[in-house]
């Protein structure tokens, strides 16, 4: 690990005055992806500014017929918080799949997706239940924040403080874990809302990404015999030594049927 | 009869320290003064080394050395070696290439030593690691087993070719006179997949030279420390042997990667004194260990099997691609040759085998034992082509086996690949696998799991290994620069405790339990009596160590020579103090009595006399205290069988193993509950092996699985509830205890059987690991036939 600067500011305000014109401080959350790369060497950032002190970024509230979660509630308080389990169990028993023990009851919401990693969990849900992601200056919708691998619409002095996710009728999410890492090579995420059904895709892709034939498959009748019709092109999908596209785009498919046969 | 002697499920002694975190692991153990080692490692797979800048990184904060391949040079240290010299076919020996301690003129493999920097602490030893300028030339890479006969590149430019050495075993003449009159010819191609040992402790040092005393002490996780100490004086030179101690604390796993002499341990014992005895340490990082432990495995083979109209088998030819990696590690041309070609028949009676060996060096990590080496290949190459044979004649695999196997009236059995079976019943292992598993109710299984969707398979193996290594004069004479004997003294105190001292090492095998167990019903003392020392070389008499499952069957055996020296030295003192003749004295549970009287004294009188001679027999020495060695007359053969049933899901590959029987004869068994643990990792490991594990370098020679992200390591949740049985095993005759050795087994003998159940449920084999994209794979083949074109 390199030497840098540790702060741990007490509020969003603070945390975002350290950020600005600092352009090589890096916000720490949970910590469970960015300290092994910092102990690899692997990042030099000039400050790390600790968000654990944050009281404002944590915790589950029921908000507007839906769910607002601070960015800073571990993945173990989703899986196992009372009101999540009520209102979106899909999202509960994903949250109950991220990495091991420890990893869920360090790592954090607002760190997965402000990582956005091609093969976490998260994003999928965000995205099929279409979610709203609020930072510290503006709310915008969960599609227009993931905007490529590793890559948010986050700006370099904006800090992401919560996200909304309203209540679907019916949704599940199944995936296929890479058995090493156990990441999603294939993650499907399947909601059916007032608004119509969506369904995100993680693994598979550069990121996460709507599989919109099978939206509109799942839309007129939302069973896994809807999907039968649907192909699934292995083009832009990933190819390494875990899984070659054409496998992954196999798996999205059969990943989404029995997403839909979950959600019932 | 003592409580906790042989046959006791005793709790392991060592669990209390290790299960508390009171375990003293090598980089648990800090020094006065000690210094940070760290190494500068080669990026590139083969590149030649034009020049090594250190200036900038001596000049940084804290650094105490910069030292290179130039720096061994100078110092007149010599190389690494390989301990064991295979012949080729034409009778030459086999090509070696130097070995340094450090890189000298080219980086052969990615994370190949290339510089060591010693700092105050360890994060200015990285710093200055990163000012470390290497001109490197890139040189195309030898990567592929497949293509190193003709890479265009040669991974030691001292050797004409790639090829390390091309060895042959078994009689050929008679292999092809009975292919030619087989009815049957079974042929098979596989690749038998390479593996990073991932102890949980990665490997470490500490070098501490004394200039007062100039003498060195060495803290290493090793194996065998005495090899270690034999190694690094008698070839490397780093030390003199009567001036270094070799110590090997608490080892968290070993799985043979920790038997052999890095170039890490001789660079910071060198080092200490080049920083006038300051100790230096080193720690692997994860990803180090990855990238510079010897890995294991890495066959490509070709078999054929000739079959007579009756299933029976008549002759087994096998050609096989071994990978060496860059270097000769300490045992690895062994592996791929005696450790496997002399194996390959298996439980079975066939007459004429040929084997030949092609090793060839590549631009990876050297290759040498892991958990089983050569073995584990041998066994699963054979149980694979069985199984096909019987697929392909149509005869139920478990019963073509039977037909074929060595029957228990023919032992001792002599094979066609040099080895004689000491004993052995393989109807009665897999009679009992047979039965435990349901064999018979499969179908009905079979047709329930079809009902939900899945391909239900069942598979078998029934391996065997030779354990015990090894005779020194036999392994002498095959190539070995070492004998493979044992040593073991055993001292009572005054107040009748026993330390008892052992050359092997445990690191996972619960010899601490084990040997005391022993020991205490061998001496009819309590097992609490009894300290078991080991891992010293200044505490601890000469041994080779600890691999090739030999500890109880060589080491324990030295115990309890020793152990019968001390009794009967104490029968003599019995005697002299009952005023009976020595021939009178019966000792049994601890007391020497007269016979067929109530007249004895017990074990402690009889030591306390010994300390205190007052009253003692004319002409013996005092004390209680002998030291033996042992040097076993044959190898020993655990064998048995194991069954895999699992269910694989046709929509994506993935496989489920349901249950998991083995059926093992490990002779005599000393402490059950520890021989099944064994049983339990070593399963987990050839479970991993076949389903999970596979270590893949990319063309350039990167390894693309570096990591706990993509290299699979086999976890709970990966395995089933083992069915486990060690009862009524054939005692070995190559000790007295009747014991052969229980730690490789499980990793030799579960590959086949999981791979053979795969086979058996999708109705062709895939390669391991069988991941699930290659079992969907294979599906997609079966199901939907090649449009013509």
């Amino acid at each position: 690990m390199y030497s840098f600067e540790y702060h741990r500011p007490g509020s969003v305000a603070e945390a975002a005055q350290l950020l600005t014109g600092n352009e090589d401080a890096k916000l720490l959350a949970g910590g469970m992806t960015y300290i092994p790369t910092l102990k690899q060497r692997l990042a030099q950032p000039s400050a790390v500014i600790d968000l654990g002190g944050i009281a404002e970024l944590k915790g589950i509230k029921e908000e507007a017929g839906g769910l607002t979660i601070g960015a800073m509630t571990t993945h173990g308080e989703v899986a196992s918080s009372a009101a999540v389990r009520q209102a979106i169990p899909a999202l509960a028993a994903l949250a109950s799949n991220i990495g091991d023990a420890q990893v869920r009851n360090r790592g954090t919401i607002g760190g997965s997706i402000s990582n956005n990693d091609p093969a976490a969990d998260y994003p999928a849900a965000l995205v099929a239940l279409g979610a709203t992601v609020r930072t510290s200056k503006r709310e915008l919708a969960a599609e227009d924040f993931f905007t490529g691998m590793f890559e948010t619409a986050l700006e370099e002095d904006e800090i992401l403080t919560a996200v909304h996710l309203p209540k679907p009728e019916k949704a599940a999410y199944s995936k296929f874990a890479n058995p090493a890492s156990r990441y999603a090579i294939v993650g499907v995420f399947v909601a059916r809302t007032a608004g119509g059904v969506r369904v995100a895709v993680t693994g598979a892709g550069p990121a996460v990404f709507r599989a919109t034939e099978m939206e509109q498959a799942l839309g007129g009748n939302f069973s896994a015999a809807a999907l039968d019709n649907v192909t699934v092109a292995a083009d832009a999908l990933n190819s390494d030594i875990h899984a070659s596209a054409d496998y992954r785009a196999h798996l999205v498919k059969v990943m989404a049927k029995r997403a839909v046969e979950a959600a019932g | 009869m003592v409580e906790k002697g042989i046959g006791a499920r005793v709790l392991r002694k060592e669990d209390q320290r290790f299960i508390t975190g009171r375990g003293r692991y090598t980089d648990d153990i800090n020094q006065h003064g000690q210094a940070h080692a760290v190494f500068l490692r080669s990026p590139h797979a083969h590149a030649r080394i034009r020049g090594i800048d250190t200036g900038a990184a001596e000049a940084m904060p804290g650094v105490l050395a910069v030292l290179t391949g130039q720096d061994v040079k100078a110092d007149g240290l010599g190389n690494l070696v390989c301990g064991w010299l295979v012949k080729s076919k034409d009778g030459s020996p086999m090509h070696m290439g130097p070995h340094p301690l450090l890189a000298q003129e080219k980086a052969r493999y990615v994370g190949d030593r290339v510089a060591v920097i010693v700092a105050e602490t360890l994060e200015q030893a990285h710093d200055a690691a990163e000012a470390v300028v290497v001109d490197y030339e890139e040189l195309g890479p030898v990567v592929a087993l497949e293509r190193a006969h003709d890479a265009g590149s040669l991974v030691h430019d001292e050797i004409a070719s790639n090829l390390a050495y091309d060895w042959e075993l078994g009689d050929k003449a008679a292999v092809d006179a009975a292919f030619a009159k087989a009815a049957h010819v079974t042929r098979i191609d596989l690749v038998n997949n390479r593996l990073v040992p991932n102890a949980i402790e990665p490997r470490a040092a500490i070098g501490h030279y004394d200039p007062g005393m100039d003498h060195y002490t060495l803290h290493v996780t090793s194996q065998n420390p005495h090899v270690h100490r034999l190694v690094m004086s008698a070839f490397v030179g780093v030390a003199p042997e009567h001036k270094l101690r070799v110590v090997a604390p608490d080892v968290g796993g070993g799985f043979g990667s920790k038997i052999f002499i890095y170039g890490e341990e001789c660079v910071v014992l060198w080092a200490s004194r080049k920083v006038r005895g300051r100790p230096v340490k080193w720690t692997a990082d994860r990803s180090e260990a990855f990238l510079s432990d010897a890995h294991g495995r890495d066959h490509v083979s070709h078999a054929e099997l000739a079959l007579d109209q009756d299933g029976g088998f008549l002759a087994m030819r096998v050609n096989t691609k071994a990978n060496l990696g860059a270097y000769m590690s300490t045992f690895s041309s062994c592996i791929p040759t005696y450790l496997y070609g002399t194996l390959l028949a298996g439980q079975y009676k066939t007459p004429a085998i040929y084997c030949d060996v092609q090793a060839y060096y590549t631009n990876t990590a050297p290759v040498d034992a892991y958990r089983g080496a050569g073995r584990p290949e041998a066994s699963f190459l054979i149980e694979t082509l069985v199984d096909q044979a019987a697929s392909e004649i149509g005869m139920d695999p478990a019963e073509l086996r039977r037909k074929n196997f060595v029957p228990k009236t023919a032992f001792p059995y002599q094979t066609p690949v040099a080895l004689t079976y000491d004993t052995g019943d393989y109807e009665a292992t897999l009679d009992e696998a047979l039965r435990l598993v349901d064999w018979k109710g499969f179908a009905a299984r079979k047709a329930e799991s079809e009902r939900r969707g899945r391909l239900r398979g069942i598979g078998l193996s029934c391996y065997i290994e030779a354990c015990g290594l090894a005779p020194s004069q036999v392994v002498g004479s095959l190539g070995a620069g070492v004998g493979l004997w044992e040593s073991a003294k055993v001292r009572f105190s005054h107040t009748g405790k026993v330390q008892a001292l052992t050359g092997t090492h445990s690191h996972g095998q619960g010899h601490e339990t084990t040997f005391a167990q022993l020991v205490s019903e061998k001496l009819g003392i309590p097992y609490e009596d009894v300290e078991v020392i080991h891992g010293d070389t200044e505490k601890t008499p000469v041994g080779m160590g600890t691999y090739g499952s030999r500890s109880l069957a060589v080491g324990g055996e030295a115990l309890a020579k020793a152990c019968d020296k001390l009794v009967e030295k104490g029968r003599k003192i019995a005697a002299h103090l009952l005023e009976a003749s020595e021939a009178d004295i019966e000792f049994k549970d601890g007391n020497f009595t007269v016979a067929g009287t109530d007249r004895s004294k017990s074990m402690g009188e009889v030591v306390f006399t010994a300390y205190v001679p007052h009253n003692y027999p004319a002409g013996l020495e005092p004390g209680m205290e002998e030291s033996a060695f042992f040097d076993p007359p044959n190898f020993t053969y655990p064998a048995g069988t194991y069954v895999c049933e699992l269910e694989v899901d046709p929509t994506t590959g993935t496989t489920e193993i349901l249950r998991f029987v083995a059926v093992d004869d490990f002779g005599n068994v000393i402490n059950p509950m520890i021989v099944e643990g064994q049983v339990h990792g070593g399963l987990a490991q050839g479970i991993g092996q076949a389903l999970l594990e596979g270590a893949v370098y990319d063309e350039s020679g990167q390894l693309l699985t570096g990591s706990y992200m993509d290299y699979t390591m086999p976890r709970a949740d990966d395995v089933p509830s083992f069915e486990v049985v060690t009862a009524s095993g054939t005692a070995s005759h190559a000790n007295s205890l009747g014991v052969k050795g229980c730690g490789e087994a499980g990793a030799i003998g579960a590959p086949a059987a999981v791979i053979n159940a795969i086979t058996n449920a999708i109705g062709r084999r895939v390669e391991m690991p069988a991941t699930p994209e290659k079992v969907w794979r294979a599906l997609q083949n079966t199901q939907t036939p090649q449009a013509a074109e």
